[in-house]
């Protein structure tokens, strides 16, 4: 924890620092870098470096490229065992839907609490607040019996995990405040013009909040992407499993098969990763702002 | 008179109607996911209900019997107290002070960035899966470092070991934003203390830590909500054992509705609840602890 005169060298200060002991501490902050480097991407690369390797070699002394390599356990993950397809296209299609409906929903929602008045709204204003603050426990329970048995009898399908996925607090929470950020001056002005809220809402309002739409939207896809727990409690046969499903099942059906595993866990890291790469900025921005505003 | 007034009434009425179109879709969800269920949870937690038979009211006895549950007791409950209060602390400052030396002139910022970020958008279940081949017994990291430690099959390192993959990957989202905080301190009030002589630990402590007491606010309650939440890690890893050593109380709620051959939903629901008021009591707590000292410093 030293100097944070590097922040601004120029400053006299900072020239009463010994040059040595300059050199030293940047030597200390590359070390700790490169360090904490190896630390946050070594597992990766090892799963990836072994998912190349024949299954008998899958505990073999560490290494850092594959050898001997192989493409046989992801020509089986892709072509020989035919519910992996199967899981993809389950979580492409439950985090797909779900993308597109709860950022659109949300949105609608936010804009109704930022800019019209209705009997009612400080009261489930105050409501998503409050239910932001209780854990998902409490819930899954109630919701296993509405989904299942109690009301929806959808147990075991992926409507399962997509109706209740549609509605969030916290996107509805952060639409909202985005809206209520932007000035009004526009609207008025096509109020004024006859224009209808929908037509203001769907040509004005989502063309200009690109911004918050693709940050939630990427949000909700990396959420839905790697949820677990409602899945695991509303999905029960093999075919009708997401991909984090059916890469725990498939470890304990086949613990041998460690090599799948990784091979089968790559597809599930990497549209993520891809889409992070991508939208950095969003990723970034999201958190930074989200992170602050609370 | 009467004219004007009607039509106003009329705009507002349609006003209204507006709103609760835009608002319907999502509404309908929210009240029934969101609403309902808290309320049906609440109305459980003071049942006895297995799902076979409609749910029979045994007032305070389900919470009376998650008190005195052995497995809550001697397990779950110190579990995730131990969970809590390392990793509470060791990802807050691990986080801090990697976004500190980022903060400073280096090189080749951005790709360190996103390369630490990388383990918090990853899902959890392929994080387990891969430190679970990792920690085998045979494992990698037993070779590396010519250990012979039972990672995850001995009740002595298992929850030390999930604690050990939770940090790893939860460091990026911390540094993320504990680097935008850092940003957000103004240059002026550095080259100020620079001025009047401030050593650089003075400047550490008495500057960026009392700036940043909102963010690492933030940032121990993300924590915390997200320790005594966990759960796909160690239903993945070690599904709550060996000998239950890391069965923590997110576990224990989804082992007794969803795993025991007689389901509890009641005693579940119950258990859900006290897990949402230990952890808005510990929040409560922190905000005093870390916003108590430094309420000057908001801004």
């Amino acid at each position: 924890m030293t100097a944070i005169s590097e922040v601004r060298p120029r400053v006299a200060v900072a020239e009463r620092a010994p040059r040595s002991w300059e050199i030293a501490k940047r030597a200390c902050f590359y070390g700790l870098l490169l360090f904490w480097l190896v630390v946050s991407i070594g597992p990766f690369w090892l799963s990836v470096v072994y998912s190349f390797m024949p299954k008998e070699h899958i505990y073999d002394p560490p290494r850092l490229i594959p050898n001997p390599f192989t493409l046989d356990n992801y020509r089986v993950v892709l072509s020989e065992f035919e519910l992996f397809p199967r899981w993809l296209l389950n979580s492409a299609i439950i985090s797909g839907v779900l993308t597109v409906v709860r950022t659109l929903f949300c949105a609608m929602g936010g804009y109704a609490f930022a800019r019209m008045k209705f009997p009612g709204r400080n009261l489930l204003f105050t409501l998503t607040l409050v239910t932001m603050m209780i854990p998902g426990q409490v819930t899954l329970i109630p919701n296993y019996i509405v989904i299942g048995p109690g009301v929806f009898h959808l147990l075991d399908r992926l409507e399962a995990v997509i109706l209740p996925g549609i509605a969030g607090a916290f996107g509805v929470f952060m639409m909202t405040q985005f809206f209520k950020s932007i000035p009004t001056e526009l609207e008025e002005a096509a109020l004024i013009d006859g224009a209808g809220r929908f037509t203001i809402f769907f040509r004005l309002i989502l063309p200009i909040s690109q911004t918050p739409l693709l940050a939630l939207a990427l949000f909700t896809f990396q959420g839905t992407w790697n949820e677990f727990l409602w899945p695991l409690v509303v999905l029960q046969t093999p075919e009708k499993f997401t991909l984090p499903l059916g890469l725990q099942w498939f470890k304990n059906e086949y613990y041998t098969l460690y090599s799948n595993v990784l091979a089968g866990s790559l597809f599930n890291s990497l549209p993520i990763i891809i889409l992070f790469f991508i939208f950095q900025r969003y990723f970034i921005e999201g958190i930074a702002t989200t992170g602050l505003k609370e | 008179m009467e004219a004007p007034m009607s039509m106003r009434l009329r705009a507002q009425l349609g006003e209204w109607i507006t709103a609760y179109i835009f608002l319907s879709p999502w509404l309908f969800i929210f009240l029934v996911f969101n609403v309902i269920a808290i309320g049906t949870a609440f109305y459980l937690s003071f049942t006895h209900y297995d799902l076979f038979s409609p749910p029979e009211w045994i007032g305070l006895e389900g919470y009376r019997r998650v008190l005195t549950n052995d497995l809550f007791l001697r397990h779950a409950l110190p579990n995730t107290l131990k969970y809590v209060l390392v990793v509470v602390p060791v990802q807050t400052a691990l986080s801090l002070v990697i976004a500190f030396v980022l903060n400073q002139k280096i090189r080749f910022r951005r790709f360190f960035r996103t390369a630490y970020y990388l383990p918090s958008v990853t899902s959890s279940v392929v994080i387990s899966l891969i430190f679970l081949w990792l920690f085998a017994n045979t494992g990698l990291i037993n070779q590396l470092f010519k250990t012979n430690i039972q990672w995850l099959t001995s009740t002595t390192w298992a929850l030390p070991t999930i604690m050990m993959v939770n940090i790893w990957s939860t460091i990026g989202t911390m540094m993320l934003i504990f680097l935008a905080g850092l940003q957000d301190i103004p240059q002026s009030i550095y080259e100020a203390a620079q001025i009047d002589g401030a050593s650089a630990p003075q400047i550490f402590f008495y500057i960026t830590i009392p700036m940043l007491r909102p963010v690492i606010f933030f940032v121990v309650t993300l924590g915390v909500i997200g320790c005594f939440q966990v759960f796909d890690q160690i239903y993945v890893m070690t599904a709550g054992g060996p000998l239950d050593s890391t069965t923590t109380i997110a576990y224990l709620i989804f082992k007794w509705a969803f795993r025991d051959t007689t389901p509890r939903m009641g005693q579940a629901a119950a258990l859900a609840f006290i897990l949402g008021v230990m952890i808005f009591a510990i929040t409560m707590l922190n905000r005093r602890i870390i916003e108590g000292g430094g309420a000057a410093a908001e801004r």
